[in-house]
């Protein structure tokens, strides 16, 4: 027993701040990802005995997102309604001039409302690619869907974010002018 | 490539997800179209924008404290559980009272050897391995020469590797194992819709073993030993094939 948790400790506690983190992400609230953390924390030890891979990242983060997402069917199910399957590129491409240095110049602040604004199956796999550097295939593991899904998410997330960051900008320089 | 295509594929170029080939080609649309070329800067922009430290949230020291408090006492629990008091203990002693007497007049069975052990590790970790969500492999290759690389500083040893794909039995990949009390090299091969698993750790002992077939739960075994390795092959195909699937492994190595 005292073996199983030392070896718990060194394969899972190293990953504790990305586990947090994707909590914090999905969830939004510290208190509940602190909360959600701990619980899955202790499922990852009960299941513990059945991980054989070398990686215990994606298995903790898997173990994470599914306790999070059980969490928000009960708390807050409006939100995994919420899917949309819009085209990438409403029909024209966007001309982009000015918007790569209003990116640049963008506020950090900005990016997290911008964050939190999108649909959790955005968040997440924006999260575990950017945050977590996660691959393609690991992400596609953790949120159980094809790779294909991964990226056209991925897509729509980033594209997204952008609009949130030129959107009000653009307005203000429209105004200005 | 024209400028829809491109744009499809810009996250996976930014992301380093692309094949070469798809990549040269969006590097060459990138740099006669100059508006592509501004919609990848536009996402590099984003992206690193995104490394900015205060988006990544960490744990303070006491919710970590908390966890592993929380974690050991849980370990404690399970452990202290079946003790908790002197009641359960006279229940279990009685329990094991009868099944003692039982055994002693029954019959009594020979314990399992330690081949019958290991066999049932092995069947174990084959069920386990085929459940596992998308592959039973860690490293999906049908290249010997990309498999048996992937094992190194994984293992104390260097597993032999063969991809006999032209007698029938393809090579999928190669997986770390546990078995046996140790890290062992799991290879995954094919035989139509069967999978076959061998495990492969180094012996105790130099002695060469022809090797021995055995049936349990509907699997078919053969468990041999040759260069000093311990070879286990499991699979549900029928015992004949499993054979010639062992047969054709010793030859080739």
């Amino acid at each position: 027993m005292e073996d199983k948790i030392a070896r718990f400790e060194h394969a899972v506690l190293p990953h504790l701040d990305a586990a947090y983190n994707l909590a914090r992400w999905l969830t939004r609230d510290v208190h509940d990802a602190e909360d959600l953390v701990q619980e899955a924390c202790l499922r990852a030890l009960k299941s513990f005995g059945g991980f054989r891979g070398v990686n215990a990242r994606p298995w903790l983060l898997t173990i994470v997102r599914n306790t999070c997402y059980t969490w928000i069917q009960q708390n807050r199910s409006r939100e995994l309604t919420t899917v949309f399957d819009e085209a990438i590129h409403s029909g024209e491409l966007d001309e982009c001039n000015a918007e790569t240095l209003i990116i640049r110049g963008a506020d950090v602040k900005q990016l997290t409302k911008a964050l939190e604004e999108l649909p959790v199956e955005y968040r997440e796999a924006i999260v575990l690619r950017e945050l977590e550097g996660l691959s393609y295939k690991e992400i596609a593991d953790v949120a159980d869907v094809p790779i294909g899904t991964v990226m056209s998410r991925l897509a729509r997330a980033r594209k997204r974010l952008q609009q949130g960051l030129t959107g009000p900008m653009r307005k203000e320089v429209l105004l200005g002018l | 490539m024209d400028c829809e295509e491109t744009r499809d594929l810009l996250d996976g170029y930014a992301d380093r997800e692309l094949d070469l080939v798809s990549s040269l080609s969006v590097e060459r649309h990138m740099q006669v179209c100059e508006d592509c070329l501004r919609a990848h800067q536009n996402l590099q922009a984003l992206r690193s924008l995104m490394r900015d430290e205060s988006l990544y949230f960490r744990p303070s020291a006491e919710v970590r404290k908390h966890i592993t408090s929380a974690l050991r006492a849980e370990v404690k629990i399970e452990r202290h559980l079946p003790l908790a008091s002197w009641r359960w203990l006279a229940a279990a002693a009685s329990v094991a009272i009868v099944a003692i007497a039982t055994l002693t007049f029954v019959q009594r069975p020979k314990g399992p050897s330690a081949e019958d052990l290991i066999a049932q590790e092995v069947i174990s970790n084959h069920v386990r391995s085929l459940m596992e969500p998308h592959h039973p492999v860690d490293v999906p290759s049908s290249d010997q020469h990309t498999v048996k690389p992937w094992f190194n500083g994984k293992l104390d040893f260097s597993p032999p590797v063969a991809n006999p794909a032209d007698q029938g039995f393809p090579l999928v990949g190669g997986r770390l194992d546990y078995l046996g009390g140790r890290s062992v090299a799991a290879l995954v091969y094919q035989r139509h819709q069967h999978y076959i698993n061998v495990f492969i750790w180094p012996s105790n002992d130099a002695r060469e073993m022809a090797e021995k077939t055995m049936r349990r739960q509907g699997y078919n075994l053969v468990h041999w030993q040759k260069s000093g390795m311990e070879h286990w092959a499991i699979s549900d195909l029928n015992e004949a094939e499993l054979r010639q699937f062992a047969e054709i492994i010793q030859n080739r190595l």
